[in-house]
């Protein structure tokens, strides 16, 4: 299938999004795509709060058989997160289990009031009890085809569709 | 060629025993890590999950409060379970007996050993007899090395000067006795700081250090002078005794670190110090407690380094 337009994608979250996600609430990106995806989520929807982003290198189930990654950046809430409406901010949605960390770092910083999850596009495959509250698009890809979402020099996002062979 | 024991065959950390012979993306890595791990220290929930279940043993043959709390929070707020051993020995202490030591605690599975111990070598000692699955960490032996102090100093001079490649670093002392001091100097040089200095008395810098890639200076106001960072050393009040040196009150006359001799440097050189400060003997209190000194911080940042450190070795290997 042809890979979708990551600009489209976007402009279908921010109509998605506009109207449900309100002046008290603050976007957390997780990193890198999801931050990204947050920044002009941040610009479209003109929130006030600043954005937050999270890495979460050091919740991630896999630690024990593929170590810590390389380029682990740290995770910045510049707001209280105490009894905070959040919306989680992720690029690619796939097993869940990315999610399931990031909701732990947040976690760790305090008891939000809610925290609803966007992602700019959702490939299904999922290995934990996790779903979307907006999407910008769904995607049907192989098991072993690999998502990741790009920014260009001007700021443009677009979606690379990689095919890998044997196991990721 | 033989393999660099503190790497596995991927190339990846298995033991932190020296800086020596790392390679410099391996010295990156951790840095860039800790900086990540910085934040966590400053949250509510000064905890990450990524040790939970492991065992870290704190293994002190040798008495050092400070270090080995360092080494306990830096496990803790990765949260794994962590149990300190402070090992009374002497100098007659068997090879043997410490091999048994280990074992017997490796039995009770543990996975990672943090070790101090008087006799260089003595961590790698304990990481040869271990299953690769086991993971040491040095932290401090003999006069040999001492990597965590290392790293957390150049993970200060990063912090505050940036990079390394235009730096002059002046390390001032009891250069002779110091694993510190060879630590850094491996570590500097594999950062690639094109001007590392050692500032001492000559009966206090060991011969042929020139080797490392130091220039040797007698006298604090050539060794001094432009350098960005001052990293001093702490001087053991066992070495007052012997003929090394007169007495406390002459090697602060001629090197104690005193406002008017940190004149010299570059106007924004950051002073350093391992601790615990000896005020006036190496260092006076004007400069410790002064603007320039980043000597709080550089406790600080230990607990970020040392996290990292450990988080490296129980993920990889």
């Amino acid at each position: 299938m042809p890979v979708p337009e990551a600009e489209a994608l976007l402009a279908r979250l921010v109509l998605s999004m506009r109207g449900q996600v309100g002046a008290e609430a603050a976007l957390v990106g997780i990193h890198s795509g999801g931050v990204w995806v947050a920044e002009r989520l941040h610009d479209a929807l003109e929130l006030t709060l600043p954005i937050g982003t999270v890495d979460v290198s050091f919740y991630r189930d896999d630690y024990g058989r593929r170590g810590l990654k390389a380029d682990v950046r740290p995770s910045t809430l510049p707001f209280e997160v105490e009894g905070r409406e959040l919306v989680l901010i992720d690029d690619v949605l796939y097993t869940g289990r990315t999610i399931r960390a990031a909701l732990n770092v947040l976690f760790d910083y305090g008891r939000p009031a809610r925290v609803r999850l966007a992602t700019l596009v959702d490939r299904g495959g999922r290995e934990l009890p996790i779903a979307a509250d907006f999407v910008g698009g769904e995607l049907s890809v192989e098991v072993s085809d690999v998502v990741v979402l790009e920014r260009g020099l001007d700021g443009r996002l677009s979606l690379a569709i990689t095919r890998s062979d044997g196991a990721a | 060629m033989q393999r660099n024991p503190q790497l596995n065959e991927h190339g990846e950390l298995q033991h932190l025993l020296s800086i020596e012979g790392l390679p410099q993306e391996v010295v990156r890595h951790i840095l860039d890590t800790a900086r990540s791990f910085l934040s966590v220290s400053e949250r509510e929930i000064k905890k990450v999950p990524l040790l939970r279940g492991k065992s870290v043993f704190n293994l002190f043959f040798e008495p050092s409060t400070r270090t080995r709390t360092t080494f306990e929070i830096a496990a803790k707020r990765l949260s794994a379970d962590v149990v300190n051993l402070n090992i009374a020995t002497s100098s007659q202490t068997k090879g043997e007996s410490l091999i048994d030591t280990v074992a017997n605690l490796a039995a009770m599975h543990a996975d990672m050993f943090v070790v101090r111990h008087a006799s260089s070598g003595a961590p790698y000692l304990i990481a040869r007899h271990l299953n690769p699955e086991i993971h040491v960490v040095n932290a401090g032996d003999g006069r040999h090395a001492h990597p965590t102090q290392a790293l957390l100093d150049v993970f200060t001079i990063r912090h505050y000067k940036g990079e390394f490649s235009n730096l002059k670093v002046a390390i001032v002392g009891d250069i002779l006795h110091s694993r510190v001091a060879r630590s850094e100097i491996h570590a500097l040089t594999t950062l690639g700081v094109p001007e590392v200095r050692v500032v001492g008395p000559r009966t206090l810098i060991p011969a042929q250090v020139e080797k490392l890639g130091v220039r040797v200076f007698h006298d604090m106001a050539a060794g001094l002078k432009d350098v960005d960072v001052v990293m001093m050393l702490r001087l053991q009040n066992e070495r007052m005794n012997g003929a090394l040196l007169p007495s406390a009150q002459e090697f602060f006359k001629s090197y104690g670190l005193t406002e008017e001799r940190l004149a010299v440097a570059a106007k924004d050189a950051i002073v350093m110090h391992p601790g615990p400060l000896n005020r006036g003997v190496e260092i006076d209190s004007a400069v410790a407690d002064g603007s320039q000194s980043v000597i709080l911080p550089q406790v600080t940042f230990g607990i970020a380094v040392r996290m990292a450190v450990m988080a490296i070795l129980a993920g990889g290997g």
